[in-house]
């Protein structure tokens, strides 16, 4: 009969030559199986006198041991080697591209509009909005321009039948807003406009922003101190101001701005002015009491200059190469 | 309005450089667009005087000339100006100087003569943009003399950018007043000594409209010179300003304009017919004018009339009945004060624009008129001779426009401008704008001068102020505001956020614009647009839309046209809707896809998207607003949509918008070639909201059940999975249609749909009969309404 420990390392060594689970369990069996070798002389224990029963079982459990613990590396050995070749199966190539949409953008006008926004609100502007189908009151009159004002050849405007006209500015939502909700306001408003003008330089709709305060105490060094910082934030660099006189019928005194722009260059963005005491009283605020500033800005303005535009018109033209630069 | 620097200067002279000056006007409101050098490059051109001239032999056009430029030897020229003649001063450029178009000057024989140089023209020269021959320089120019001393070269044209309020400042003298009280130069003496009058001869004048004409100045000058031309320095002053040279009457009457600012009008005195009478028109009444254009005239229109009627357009334009030419030798000056009230608007309304109706609209000086006739009559009788009568100066003095007094308070002046400025200071300012100044308490009463027609109001004083003390002085104060901080809403979903839930989708946002084309407007919605512009830029861009969609679809056209297969593409603007005086603009939501679902990927089968794909986006969206709990589908007929793939979308009864796909037959005119989809929202409708109210989440277990019915195939998922909810509320969590199905095993017209029940309780584990019951009551519901079966 083979001894116990020629058993072990025949054993061994079949532990060893098991190269997958299955030859390795084979090997369990025929050695701890029921019908196992090891097992076999477990059973032969019986046959033995008694004082040689405990040592000869200690021995054989010590040999089932060794084999149990041999199988159990090689298990394992055999278990990470089988994993490490599966994930080595799964590997793809992770440069390839991934799946699914993509995503689109805001138009360059209302991501600068968007931004323009944001500035005033974090300072405690209102929104505010108005008809683009305006009224010639809202639109002229009541913004000091009269009838036959020249200011009102200087506007293009759309005309429908009857004097009904597209809005040429965003000032109307001036009036509206003071008369819904009086003094103070401080607001802003955001949208579309018209001239009758179409070249390089001129679409006959574009963006603007109007904004308005009024208050008790508000000033022209009020109205250069929002304006100033408003630049500065929306351009995010220092930068330095030049406000001109100018005539705007519904500001007094008025002022075109210029923004430095390098080389002792001046870029205008953007007009401004002190409410006029006819505008405030139009809209039914007491013009001796409050003073107002107003502002407005032309949004394709500023977005060509922040984002390196330098043709108005591809704004319109809805190329989507041109576009998704923006998103 | 175009100034001469070296006119400007003779008015006022600070110490400024020619840029520094530009700087200060456009400080001062009037904004310089351009400085143009006059006479750059010309320093070697001198004067030339033709000794002889004579035929060339071998060319008729062409004249061989000796001139003299003051040296010792003549110079011979060969010279290819009509105008080359014995006698003429002419500017000479000698070989070796380059004109300013670059032509370089050689010693050359031009067929077969020597010609050492050139005679020059004012083209050549740079100093105007026609001519027709060589410059004809005065008699008195000393052969030798530069050029550019004799022309008082080089000098700066300086373009100003004038706002409308500023009518006083459309001359020289105006400019000069402005630059004078900021610099604080002095200012040319604005009088002109009047002219002795030779002759008692007069035109009658009668001022029967007096508040249409209530100031008018005339002279008579009789027996000027037909023949007589206006000096170069004059023309000269005129080019620089953008005017020619047209004869001495017309060219002393447009000086006088440009620099003093009073348009004027001269007439052939022996073609008027009786007295001069400044009305208004009658209804009927025709004028032919200078340029030859005959006028309907309306009644509310100045015109200047004689006893032949009307003989011109008061401020606008003269007649060509009474107009002076070539053998005119008595001329009537005509200065007059037209009130803003009967010119503004006035001349735009016959499709005009001249030179006196943009200073009459914008206000012209009532105290000028009669110097601006002394001045015109001193440079007529200068250049062409003739004896001047006396000087008529009619005023109906209550007709003139009065400068009121304004008080300034001191108080105002620092309020509004955030900048204490000193008294002193104050009234220099408001003095050096030849405003009369008193103090009072608490300010000043000031009285503008009469040229000022834009200072009515205590703020106009303060603009003066701060425009003059310079705005760069005013600091900068950040304001703490009053206003209260605004409510942030939750009722409705900001479009911003909307917006930007397509934009993950994968859509671009366009701006197209909102009036289009007509035709379009009608296949997109079905009708006419009431909303029609009088004036549009062109027909396509004519009617206000009544939907996104047509600018959508054009986009995408265009993009299409340009090999973009996939677009995706969203507009958030307005629709406008309704007629002229009952208008509404709603603001829309809308969106088109087309092309593959995706971009193209090597893991992806590619694949057109269809209206579930683009369904799902604007269930996105919607689901930002409530979820989508409440949305119906509901299939529509829709002019720009196919048949059986369209919806309007509905949130409980109330529409909030359309989505389907686009017609074939729109598609094919579009010329889009795949298949496309659109949607628009009303976005005040689909995007209201509500603040969410949270409730208890269920601890316990989720049980599923599926069933799978046969019923007919028109009925929707809707429908079904409506039917479903409502049959076990209390159990059931949630219905999933997961399955459709036709085909063999199931009869034409019905279909299959399996339909997976979520049941969950919030107080406790449901039990397998808890569910058994759910699904019976579901397969009852289904089986009542729809006549449906089980399938098995």
């Amino acid at each position: 009969m083979t001894s116990l420990s020629d058993l072990v390392d025949k054993a061994a060594s079949e532990i060893d030559a098991a190269d997958d689970l299955a030859a390795l369990d084979a090997v369990r069996v025929a050695y701890l199986g029921k019908k196992g070798e090891i097992t076999a002389r477990l059973k032969t224990l019986g046959t033995l006198p008694a004082e040689e029963r405990s040592a000869a079982g200690q021995e054989i459990n010590q040999a089932k041991q060794a084999v149990q613990q041999g199988l159990n590396v090689r298990r394992e050995a055999l278990e990470a080697a089988a994993l490490e070749a599966k994930l080595a199966a799964d590997a793809v190539d992770v440069t390839l591209p991934g799946r699914g949409v993509s995503i689109g953008g805001y138009h360059p006008v209302t991501r600068a509009m968007l931004r323009i926004e944001k500035i005033f609100r974090n300072v405690g502007f209102g929104i505010r909005s108005g008809p683009e189908i305006e009224d010639d009151f809202h639109n002229f009159t009541a913004l000091n321009i009269p009838e036959n004002h020249p200011a009102r050849a200087m506007h293009d405007t759309f005309y429908f039948p009857g004097g009904t006209l597209l809005r040429t500015h965003t000032s109307p939502v001036q009036i509206r807003s003071m008369v819904a909700e009086g003094a103070p306001i401080r607001i802003i408003a955001p949208g579309r406009v018209y001239r009758c003008d179409s070249d390089q330089t001129h679409t006959p709709m574009f963006h603007q922003v109007e904004g308005l305060v009024v208050d008790e105490h508000v000033s022209f060094a009020h109205l250069k101190a929002v304006l100033h910082q408003f630049v500065e934030a929306f351009f995010e660099r220092k930068a330095e101001l030049r406000f001109r006189p100018s005539y705007f019928p519904f500001t007094e005194p008025s002022a075109e701005v210029d923004v430095s722009w390098g080389e002792g260059k001046w870029l205008e963005i953007l007009g401004c002015g002190m409410v006029h005491p006819n505008v405030l009283e139009a809209a039914g605020v007491d013009a001796e009491k409050y003073t107002g500033y107003a502002f407005g800005m032309g949004v394709e303005r500023l977005a060509m200059l922040r984002y390196g535009v330098t043709d108005l018109r591809t704004f319109f033209e809805n190329d989507l190469r041109f576009l998704q630069q923006f998103r | 309005m175009k100034i001469a620097e070296s006119w400007l200067r003779e008015w006022v002279d600070p110490d400024l450089t020619t840029e520094e000056l530009g700087h200060q006007l456009t400080m001062l409101g009037h904004e310089v667009d351009e400085i143009a050098a006059e006479g750059e490059g010309i320093a070697e051109v001198v004067v030339a005087e033709v000794l002889e001239c004579g035929k060339h032999p071998d060319a008729d056009k062409l004249s061989v000339c000796k001139v003299s430029d003051g040296g010792g030897e003549l110079i011979d020229i060969v010279c290819g100006a009509p105008n080359a003649r014995v006698g003429l001063k002419t500017p000479l450029a000698k070989p070796g100087v380059t004109l300013p178009n670059g032509m370089k000057l050689r010693k050359a024989k031009i067929r077969g003569v020597v010609s050492n140089g050139m005679l020059c023209s004012a083209v050549e020269l740079g100093l105007g943009d026609e001519s027709d021959g060589i410059l004809e320089l005065p008699c008195d120019a000393q052969p030798g003399q530069p050029l550019v001393e004799l022309l008082g070269l080089p000098d700066a044209v300086i373009d100003v950018d004038l706002t409308p309020n500023r009518g006083d400042c459309f001359s020289i003298l105006g400019i000069a007043r402005d630059l004078a009280a900021l610099t604080g130069t002095v200012l040319k003496d604005e009088d002109v000594a009047p002219v002795i009058a030779d002759i008692d001869d007069t035109h009658p004048v009668e001022l029967v409209e007096p508040a249409g004409c209530p100031r008018f100045a005339g002279r008579l000058v009789r027996g000027i010179d037909p023949a007589a031309r206006s000096p170069l320095w004059l023309a000269e002053r005129l080019r620089r300003a953008g005017l020619r040279s047209i004869s001495p009457v017309v060219d002393v009457t447009n000086y006088v304009m440009l620099e003093l600012g009073q348009p004027l009008h001269a007439y052939d005195a022996a073609l008027l017919n009786g007295p001069i009478r400044p009305r208004l028109a009658k209804k009927g009444e025709q004028v032919t004018l200078l340029d030859e254009k005959v006028v309907e005239l309306s009644e509310d229109t100045l015109v200047i009339t004689d006893d032949s009627g009307p003989i011109g357009m008061a401020g606008i334009m003269g007649g060509l009945s009474t107009a002076v030419g070539d053998t005119t030798t008595d001329v009537f000056f005509e200065a007059a004060f037209w009130p803003q009230d009967f010119m503004a608007g006035r001349a735009r309304q016959y499709g005009m624009h001249t030179d006196a109706s943009l200073r009459f609209e914008r206000g012209v000086d009532p105290q000028g008129q009669g110097r601006a006739v002394e001045r015109a009559t001193e440079l007529l009788l200068q250049i062409a001779g003739g004896q001047a009568g006396p000087l008529v100066d009619d005023t109906v003095a209550e007709h003139l426009p009065r400068r009121a007094d304004i008080v300034l308070r001191k108080q105002r002046v620092t309020h509004l401008l955030g900048l204490e400025i000193d008294d002193e200071e104050v009234r220099r300012i408001l003095e050096s704008l030849q405003m009369r100044v008193e103090h009072n308490t608490g300010g000043w009463t000031v009285a503008a001068p009469s040229h000022r027609f834009d200072i009515k109001y205590e703020v106009d004083l303060i603009e003066e102020i701060a425009r003059i003390h310079g705005y760069d002085s005013i600091p900068e104060t950040t304001l703490a505001s009053a206003a209260p901080l605004e409510a942030v809403t939750e009722s409705r979903i900001e479009m911003e956020r909307a917006a930007a839930t397509l934009i993950a989708r994968d859509y671009q946002e366009v701006v197209t614009y909102s009036f289009i084309d007509p035709d379009a407007n009608r296949k997109f919605t079905g009708h006419d647009s009431e909303l029609v512009l009088s004036n549009p830029i062109a027909e396509g861009l004519s009617v206000m839309r009544g939907s996104l969609w047509p600018g959508l679809v054009a986009a995408a056209a265009a993009n299409a046209a340009r090999q973009q297969e996939r677009v995706r593409v969203f507009e958030a603007s307005r629709s406008y809707h309704g007629t002229l005086g009952e208008h509404t603009e709603v603001v829309r939501l809308a969106g088109l896809a087309t092309g593959p679902i995706a971009p193209e990927q090597w893991g992806a089968r590619a694949q057109s998207v269809d209206l579930f794909d683009i369904k799902a986006d604007v269930e996105a969206v919607l689901a930002l607003a409530c979820g989508t709990a409440g949305l119906n589908f509901a299939a529509v007929e829709h002019p720009a949509l196919q048949p059986g793939q369209a919806a309007e979308i509905l949130r409980g009864d109330t529409l909030i918008g359309v989505i389907g796909k686009l017609h074939p037959k729109l598609a094919r005119e579009y010329d889009l070639k795949r298949p496309t989809y659109l949607f628009e929202l009303d976005a005040e409708k689909a995007l209201a909201s509500k603040v969410p109210a949270a409730s208890e989440v269920s601890k316990f277990p989720v049980i599923r059940r599926d069933i799978a019915v046969v019923v007919d195939a028109g009925v929707s998922a809707h429908e079904l999975v409506a039917a479903v909810a409502a049959s076990a509320p209390d159990l059931i969590r949630d219905v999933r249609l997961f399955d459709i199905y036709t085909g063999e095993g199931i009869e034409a017209g019905r279909k299959s749909v399996a339909i997976g029940l979520i049941l969950q309780e919030t107080s406790r584990t449901l039990t397998d009969e808890d569910a058994d019951s759910a699904m019976a009551a579901a397969v009852a519901k289904l089986e009542h309404k729809f006549a449906a079966y089980l399938r098995d």
